[in-house]
């Protein structure tokens, strides 16, 4: 009976919780179908290569596997990261976000090398259908993990100020849903993009 | 409280699990194990098996109070996902065959 009780004010208290998370949850929902779009719309073009510049002379397997295990590790070090903050470890929850952030910026970094190296090698977003397609499908998911990287180092600053709280809870909770969905659309460029490219 | 976060384990298995699945594909396509056409079904089929250990190993999809009005919006989004993607395949191959 007791426990009915405090299950049911427990309940009460994360009412308004819950529903914050849900907004989020339908964000991605929506975000997911803009990938979708991009992905129909790559999935259409990536014949059309005019003959040369074609994903297997292009994409380098070390390159886009290193890039793969960089984001897997990241979006399982952004899953620590929420196990320290629901265990109340400040010290912890910074240091595991820290390492996302380093990790995403690895990915970054890596990722804006591999377009530099394809433009030099005279494969730019506009020299074929497939070129265009791809620079904005993988473009776009790297926006998303830079801004990812503005918004957990942001709330880096803000655990710093502040502690764990209940706003900060939320906080954490929602960057961490974020990245992990860029891990999962990263998951579908991996298969789809690199390797039925290289296949 | 500590089933509702997951625990470290869960994590532990969700990752080692994904990277996995990860080195297997490549794997795949690397020695070239199928032709062409099966190839692309199993690296697909493996790219969703690691969309459902994330879901389910670090988003934690099955939280949440009930209705699981999200999984509900999940559901929605995946068939509208489907039908952009494999209508727009279907559709531009007829595209192709006029050509």
């Amino acid at each position: 009976m007791n426990q009915a009780i405090s299950k049911h004010t427990h309940e009460h208290e994360h009412h308004h919780d819950t529903f914050k998370l849900l907004g989020f949850w339908i964000f991605l929902v929506t975000d997911c179908i803009i990938f979708a779009c991009l992905f129909a719309v790559y999935a259409v073009l990536r014949g059309h290569t005019d003959g040369d510049l074609t994903g297997k002379e292009l994409f380098e397997i070390k390159g886009f596997t290193a890039e793969t295990f960089i984001l897997l590790t990241s979006s399982f070090t952004s899953g620590l990261a929420t196990l320290a903050l629901h265990k109340g470890k400040k010290a912890q929850l910074i240091n595991w976000l820290i390492v996302t952030v380093v990790l995403g910026l690895a990915f970054v970094g890596l990722e804006v090398s591999e377009f530099r190296t394809m433009v030099h090698e005279g494969a730019s977003i506009s020299t074929n259908g497939f070129l265009s397609a791809f620079f904005t499908l993988v473009g776009t998911h790297g926006l998303h993990v830079s801004f990812g990287l503005i918004w957990m180092t942001a709330v880096i600053l803000q655990i710093r100020r502040h502690g764990i709280n209940e706003k900060v809870k939320e906080k954490v909770t929602i960057v961490g849903l974020y990245w992990h969905f860029l891990d999962v659309v990263w998951i579908f460029i991996y298969t789809v993009v690199y390797l039925m490219g290289v296949m | 409280m500590e089933e509702n976060h997951g625990s470290t384990k869960l994590y532990v298995m969700g990752f080692v699990l994904s990277l996995i699945l990860t080195v297997i594909p490549l794997w795949l396509v690397v020695q070239h194990v199928f032709a062409k056409g099966m190839l692309t079904i199993v690296i697909t089929a493996i790219a969703v098996g690691q969309l459902l250990i994330q879901l389910f190993c670090f988003m934690h999809i099955k939280d949440g109070e009930k209705p699981r009005y999200h999984a509900i919006a999940l559901v929605l989004g995946a068939v509208i996902v489907f039908t952009i993607v494999a209508g727009s395949i279907w559709i531009m191959t007829f595209n192709s065959q006029v050509h």
